[in-house]
């Protein structure tokens, strides 16, 4: 027996002693086990180019997809307001789903409650749950606002949420002229990200246009604010305070609209906040009178954006942008749109990067790298190794569409260190595993279900993404600006040194280059 | 030291009352009507704990339950570790419940064994307009192709398949016959079925009666020369290793364990357990339902074991022993005997680190009453308990064999709550999961997620009492929690200072 109570070994080390070993070797005895030879032999022909083929002749089944459901970007979109209440007008399993998948990447509570649909709802429709959920919410939670979204349920047997929600109103549930904006979320359109814009959209429709009905529209009368929209991004808390230093550097009056970085990083001083931080209501409605709106993900503002863009103001967009020239077109459409000069601070911050790659960039020239996750952090990463001189050479997105993969291939195109790269619309972690076999890279940078990409093939990971669940805080440092491209460059740098160090350790054999000085 | 310890138990009891009139008070009149029945404090020698449950959850609280997808696919299918599962519907349902429930197992992982793959059919707007079965048929086909060393396959039907009526029974016989009588098995756990998972796990323990026992007979074959000391372990997913720390104390009393359920099982071994002697049954909630149909088809009994903390081992283990000869009777004394140093030690170490310590639990299927056991080992007292989806049989269980007088009970608890319940009673520890496991930090209570162990384990066994004990002592006795107040929030304001 190796358990003791001076030295508890738990999962880690318990299972490898002797008689847990050969429990486990007793134990194939019932479990009708495949001849290790065969197991063998099927793993080394997984890594073929003949089962790559196939892999990729895929048609229906989809395996280790990076991407999630739209009802779970609806919530994260939605607690980015003061006081607001994400309510899924669905089945409840779906919730605790979302408020687990959270929970785990943030290690924080996330708040969300559902109208809990079942059989009987199925049959009649939803329409008492919403009444009766909204009028619950409302007396316990006292939020400011309830965003409302669907999940697939709701969509499949077609409930209407404006008119839900009027009715609601109607008897009662919620003051009438209390706000419940709502997005239609349906979870096989679209992914996390679709439901985070279609979210965002709802919640300015609701303030903008005419509160569904029950007030005039607003009249827009310009301003020189400017809006500014972070998308659906796992490093939510370190990047809206790193933009939001930004603009106050430039001095430029700006309003973070869906800003759940407080609400994502509340203190453990003994108290639980259930709502902290958010857009205000008031600035909300306000945004429409702003200048300009930037979006720092694309195809997290598809609808949102020419929504703003009605409205008569200026929209930009960006894609995840990190390093050099992904910042500098950054600041310069902040200072072009504001007409406020870049400070030194900035110019002095961007030098600092410029110096750090310049430092490093030995270790990372000519490096091979896969990248994956969503469209614009995808895009984003690829700028940033080709910057380095690295080379992007698979760049996947489950959730990725054409027009992703035409801007990106473009981008590649455009950089001689992009020439071998291939993008991957559309595909998941099962192809990706393929690719890594098949045209191996030196590098792989994804979220942590990569993880098992890395055992498969052996392949470092690089953890920049959502959700990175296994390993702690990452989502509290920015991977935006030069300051944030900075954190990125240290990651990946530290990948690579991990990999130099675990490579020429070996006492006596490959030490020899086992270097203290880099 | 926390109030509890502090009062009579009339007083107690008072308070509690008084605790939930309290929190029914902010919910509308019918909210509050139909809360009400589900919040009581224990009465001791009453035979169940006055709770109603099972029952639908209240739209818009912040209900704690999952659906039925996650009580078959994440609980009693998925960790069947040699058959591929296809969440079969929307994309997020899988991926929500990737990897997430922590159930071990020895394979090589997308090549003979798939629990950490997440397939899935990934339904498009097309596939909801018409139909997704002929979606599954191809998808069946190339699971085959593209994982030819999979024994089974499973269908774990979300929303929508229940909804636009397809007919994946049919698709599953048919694809069945295609691929050599392969075993497919349909599963109808659409998350809006039932009130919570608990429905989930009747439903998947149905499959396994209509796909698997009925497929095969009653007069298969097994695989293996029978034993009298044949057992299956039902109801132990081996969350952190769980059904191992308990498989190594069966088999050295002499016991012969044909068959784990579900945690690092196979499908050969759900085929043989018809086979067994007896049906250790872990997690009666869960797999309750099959081990009755085992005992009314096959006539195989099974009994309730409980492997958290060591008084219950060795009440469990004796109890097992009962069904059997004096051979294991004596292999019994000897393992008890065998552990019992490291029982003594474990004890001597962290009881008086946690003696008097009290604890709140929320948690689902058997840990709201099992680990009662193992928190008064090690000299800690359970002051509340609920089910997130336990029904009346859980409540009497829990009732007449482990709540003590004036605990106070919360049929599935609500955020809202909890929370008021844990600040009025101030708990050392909280037991329960991710959603509620920041909430509570935040308030500066000490956590540890009683779903999952918190990513260690295993807690079951004795090689497993001593890593929940140690888990226990390093949440509650963490140095963190002496740090909450910044040191000047106790201090006067200046300004007042300097008026004086």
């Amino acid at each position: 027996m190796a358990q003791s109570a001076e030295h508890v070994l738990d999962h880690i080390e318990l299972f490898r002693g002797p008689e847990y070993q050969q429990m486990l070797a007793d134990k194939k005895a019932f479990e009708n086990p495949r001849e290790s030879a065969e197991v063998e032999r099927v793993r080394e022909w997984t890594k073929t180019p003949e089962y790559r083929e196939k892999n990729f002749a895929r048609e229906a089944l989809m395996i280790n997809p990076a991407k999630a459901c739209q009802p779970l970007g609806a919530v994260f979109a939605s607690v980015g307001f003061e006081g607001t209440l994400p309510f899924v007008h669905g089945s409840q399993g779906c919730v605790a789903y979302y408020r687990s998948h959270l929970s785990r990447h943030f290690k924080e509570p996330s708040s969300c409650v559902s109208s809990s649909m079942t059989e009987d709802a199925a049959v009649f429709g939803g329409l008492n749950n919403m009444i009766d959920g909204l009028a619950n919410s409302y007396n316990m939670y006292k939020p400011r606002m309830i965003a409302v979204s669907t999940t697939c349920m709701a969509e499949v047997i077609g409930d209407d949420l404006n008119a839900f929600i009027k009715t609601s109103k109607e008897k009662g549930s919620v003051p009438s002229d209390f706000d419940v904006p709502f997005a239609h979320t349906p979870a096989f359109v679209g992914s996390h990200i679709t439901g985070y814009d279609n979210a965002l959209k709802g919640i300015l429709e609701h303030f903008w246009d005419g509160k569904a009905g029950t007030a005039p529209k607003l009249e827009r009368t310009p301003n020189d604010k400017i809006n500014f929209i972070g998308g659906f991004d796992g490093y939510t808390v370190g990047n809206l305070r790193e933009i939001k230093r930004i603009f106050e550097l430039m001095g430029i009056d700006y309003t973070v609209l869906a800003d759940n970085s407080e609400v994502f990083d509340t203190p453990t001083d003994g108290q639980f906040r259930m709502y902290d931080g958010g857009t205000t209501l008031e600035d909300a409605a306000n945004a429409v009178h702003a200048k300009a709106t930037i979006s720092m993900q694309q195809w997290c503002t598809e609808k949102t954006l020419p929504f703003i863009a009605e409205h008569g103001q200026e929209v930009e967009a960006f894609n995840h942008p990190v390093g050099v020239s992904a910042t500098d077109d950054f600041l310069l459409a902040l200072s072009r749109i504001s007409g406020k000069d870049i400070p030194e601070k900035l110019a002095r911050e961007r030098g600092r990067l410029v110096d750090a790659m310049s430092d490093s960039s030995a270790h990372i020239h000519g490096k091979k790298f896969a990248v994956y996750g969503d469209p614009d952090l995808c895009y984003g990463l690829a700028a940033f190794l080709l910057e380095l001189g690295a080379e992007p050479i698979h760049v996947l997105s489950t959730n990725g569409n054409k027009a992703w993969e035409e801007k990106t291939k473009a981008l590649l195109a455009n950089s001689p260190f992009g020439q071998n790269c291939h993008v991957y619309p559309g595909r998941d972690l099962w192809h990706m595993r393929s690719l890594l076999f098949t045209e191996p890279v030196n590098f792989l940078i994804g979220n942590t279900y990569g993880k098992y990409l890395e055992r498969d093939t052996g392949t470092p990971l690089i953890r920049i993404g959502f959700p990175v669940f296994d390993r702690h805080h990452h989502h509290r440092s920015a991977v935006w600006g030069y300051q944030g491209s900075m954190n990125v460059l240290v990651k990946i740098l530290d990948k690579i040194f991990d990999e130099l160090d675990k490579k020429t350790s070996r006492l006596g054999e490959t030490d020899y280059s086992f270097d203290i000085i880099r | 030291m926390s109030l509890a310890t502090t009062q009579s138990i009339p007083e107690i009891r008072a308070r509690n009352k008084e605790l939930i009139e309290e929190v029914l008070k902010v919910y509308p009149e019918k909210t509050s009507k139909r809360r009400a029945k589900h919040l009581n404090v224990h009465e001791a020698g009453k035979s169940d704990c006055g709770v109603k449950s099972n029952l639908k959850s209240i739209p818009g609280v912040m209900t704690i339950r999952g659906c039925a997808y996650a009580g078959s696919k994440g609980v009693v299918w998925g960790p069947i570790k040699d058959m591929v599962h296809i969440s079969h519907g929307p994309v997020g349902c899988g991926q929500y419940s990737w990897g997430s429930r922590r159930n071990y197992y020895a394979g090589t992982t997308g090549i003979d064994s798939f629990v950490t793959l997440q397939l899935t059919s990934d339904f498009q707007e097309k596939d909801i307009v018409f139909g997704g079965d002929k979606k599954l048929n191809k998808i069946i086909d190339e699971v085959q192709e593209l994982f030819p060393l999979n024994n089974g396959i499973t269908i774990q039907s979300e929303c929508p398949i229940g909804l636009i009526g397809d007919d994946i029974e049919a698709v599953s016989r048919a694809k069945s016959k295609e691929h050599g009588g392969k075993t497919i098995v349909p599963v109808r756990c659409e998350g809006f079925r039932g009130v919570s998972q608990s429905l989930g796990h009747h439903i998947a323990n149905d499959a396994v009666r209509d796909w698997i026992f009925d497929k095969n007979g009653p007069d298969s074959k097994p695989r293996f020369e029978p034993t009298p000391y044949d057992v299956a372990i039902i109801g132990d997913y081996n969350i952190g290793g769980d059904a191992w720390s308990s498989r190594i104390l069966l088999e050295e009393m002499g016991l012969r364990v044909i068959a784990q359920w579900s945690g690092d099982g196979t499908l050969a071994e759900l085929e043989a357990t018809p086979k067994a002697k007896l049906n250790i049954l872990h997690c009666y909630r869960s797999m309750n339902y099959i081990s009755r149909h085992m005992e009314e088809k096959f006539g195989i009994p099974w009994c309730e074991y409980n492997f958290f903390g060591p008084s219950k081992i060795a009440e469990s283990l004796r109890k097992i022993a009962s069904y059997f000869d004096d051979k294991i009777r004596e292999g019994t004394e000897r393992v008890i005997e065998k552990y019992q140093p490291l029982v003594n030690d474990v004890i001597a170490k962290y009881r008086p680190r946690l003696e008097g310590k009290t604890v709140m639990l929320f948690v689902g299927g058997l840990r709201p009453r099992h680990v009662i056991g193992a928190y008064e080992d090690l000299g800690m007292e359970v002051i509340g308990t609920g089910y997130e989806f336990g029904h009346n049989d859980d409540y009497q269980r829990t009732a007449q064999h482990y709540v003590k007088d004036s605990t106070l009970i919360y049929d599935d608890v609500n955020g809202y709550e909890f929370e008021r319940f844990v600040e009025k009673l101030q708990p050392d520890l909280v037991g329960s999961g991710i959603k509620e496991k920041y909430v509570f930090q935040k308030m500066g209570v000490p956590f540890r997620q009683m779903h999952s162990w918190d990513y260690s384990g295993p807690y079951h066994g004795y090689d497993g009492f001593a890593v929940f004990a140690r888990d226990m002592d390093m949440a509650v006795n963490s140095p963190i929690w002496k740090k909450l107040k910044a040191p000047w929030k106790d201090l006067p304001k200046p300004s007042l200072l300097a008026a004086e």
